[in-house]
């Protein structure tokens, strides 16, 4: 079961690697990048933890990855995370919630609509803590917190 | 330095930032770079203001800014990377403003020389739609529909933006292909679920990147960008929405 969800979203991120045109040394690292975000979620989401959370750790997982990755292989940061956030993104949310507005069944639609808002709020805030946390590294090692 | 050298210093940043812009790298980098470039070449005070649609540039007090237009926009990776390589280059000093200029025209001109090609994005998306039908729970008996429905949709929204200017009516149509052949995949007993395969193959139109990057451009103080991003994602969710709910009104 795990090992399907991997599997898939590896092959998910990197043909999303694919469509955004990201560079051919790069796919692979994408592929793996999403994998690992999308099998955190789904234990999360399988241990009966709420969705939101779940995202939350997710995208903090795939932007700390990310940013190792950006350094190790001197490529802008965007090029894993796009493909890492890809399987997170409630697009699928997005795509219900909408289908329930343009149908008329507005009190459907709503709750769908606040939960999108709030699954990409918390990969918004995952990316953020993130890098906040890189700068808070990178000013601790040249010891300008401390001046 | 020279006049001279100073209106092609601005050209330059000019350049590198709507690379970078129209590839969809976010609009802080841009900035960034931008500053950083001429920082590199003694403009220590350069301020540059990026929207989705726009760069201000302005390298001292004393001189006018200028600005650059941005109408196109489209996600290629590759370019943004290139873009980023030759610009820690400059900042690096291991490139004149000459060779760094001649290598960007390089880059922005090149077309699709350093794109995959077309029938690779193709079958990227369609594998992609498959997986995605998969992995929101769907069944494999899904993974076929939801390849060829997802393929096709895709196929339809490339070949309707290069006839047409305006996305939102390429991506309706294009949903609205993809639910009537779910729809038709169905009534011919093919799939598992409507829903698995409408939702797997609509993943690769869907402005999930756009949406995740409006709330963190909002979050960061980008309040401009943040709300045009978010605008741009609401409207590609609402045509998605729509094509596929009048494919559900039809059948």
């Amino acid at each position: 079961m795990i090992a399907e969800q991997f599997f898939t979203s590896f092959i998910a991120s990197a043909a999303f690697g694919v469509i955004f045109q990201a560079p051919r040394n790069t796919l692979l690292k994408c592929g793996l990048v999403g994998s690992i975000g999308w099998v955190i979620y789904i234990l999360f989401v399988e241990s009966n933890i709420d969705a939101v959370t779940g995202t939350f750790v997710a995208s903090f997982v795939i932007a700390m990855i990310g940013q190792f990755f950006a350094r190790l292989y001197k490529t802008p940061v965007i090029v894993f995370s796009v493909a890492g956030i890809i399987p997170l993104v409630p697009g699928g949310l997005a795509y219900d919630a909408m289908r329930n507005f343009v149908q008329n069944d507005y009190g459907q639609a709503l709750p769908i609509a606040a939960k999108v808002f709030m699954i990409s709020g918390a990969i918004a805030i995952g990316l953020v803590l993130s890098e906040v946390m890189n700068q808070v590294f990178k000013k601790m090692r040249k010891r300008e917190l401390w001046r | 330095m020279t006049r001279n050298h100073n209106v092609e210093m601005i050209e330059l940043c000019l350049l590198i930032g709507r690379i970078m812009l129209q590839n969809g790298a976010e609009t802080y980098r841009v900035e960034d770079t931008m500053t950083r470039i001429a920082a590199s070449y003694g403009k220590e005070d350069a301020q540059s203001f990026v929207t989705p649609t726009g760069i201000f540039f302005s390298v001292s007090k004393i001189e006018p800014s200028k600005l650059v237009r941005v109408s196109d926009r489209s996600t290629n990776l590759n370019k943004v990377t290139l873009a980023n390589d030759i610009s820690r280059n400059i900042t690096g000093g291991r490139l004149t403003l000459a060779e760094a200029r001649e290598q960007l025209t390089e880059i922005d001109t090149a077309g699709s020389k350093y794109d995959y090609k077309m029938r690779t994005q193709i079958a990227a998306a369609s594998l992609a739609s498959g997986c995605f039908s998969i992995m929101f729970q769907g069944n494999w008996y899904d993974f076929l529909p939801a390849c060829i429905s997802g393929g096709i949709g895709f196929i339809v929204l490339l070949l309707l933006h290069r006839l047409f200017e305006i996305k939102f009516f390429a991506e309706f149509l294009a949903s609205l292909c993809i639910g009537t052949l779910a729809f038709t995949f169905m009534s011919f007993g093919v799939g598992h679920e409507t829903d698995k395969i409408i939702i797997g193959s609509v993943m690769p139109l869907v402005p999930g990147l756009l949406i995740t990057n409006a709330v963190r451009d909002l979050m960061a103080g980008h309040l401009v960008s943040g709300l045009s991003k978010g605008a741009e994602a609401f409207l590609t969710a609402f045509a998605i929405g729509g094509g596929v709910a009048i494919a559900f009104s039809i059948f």
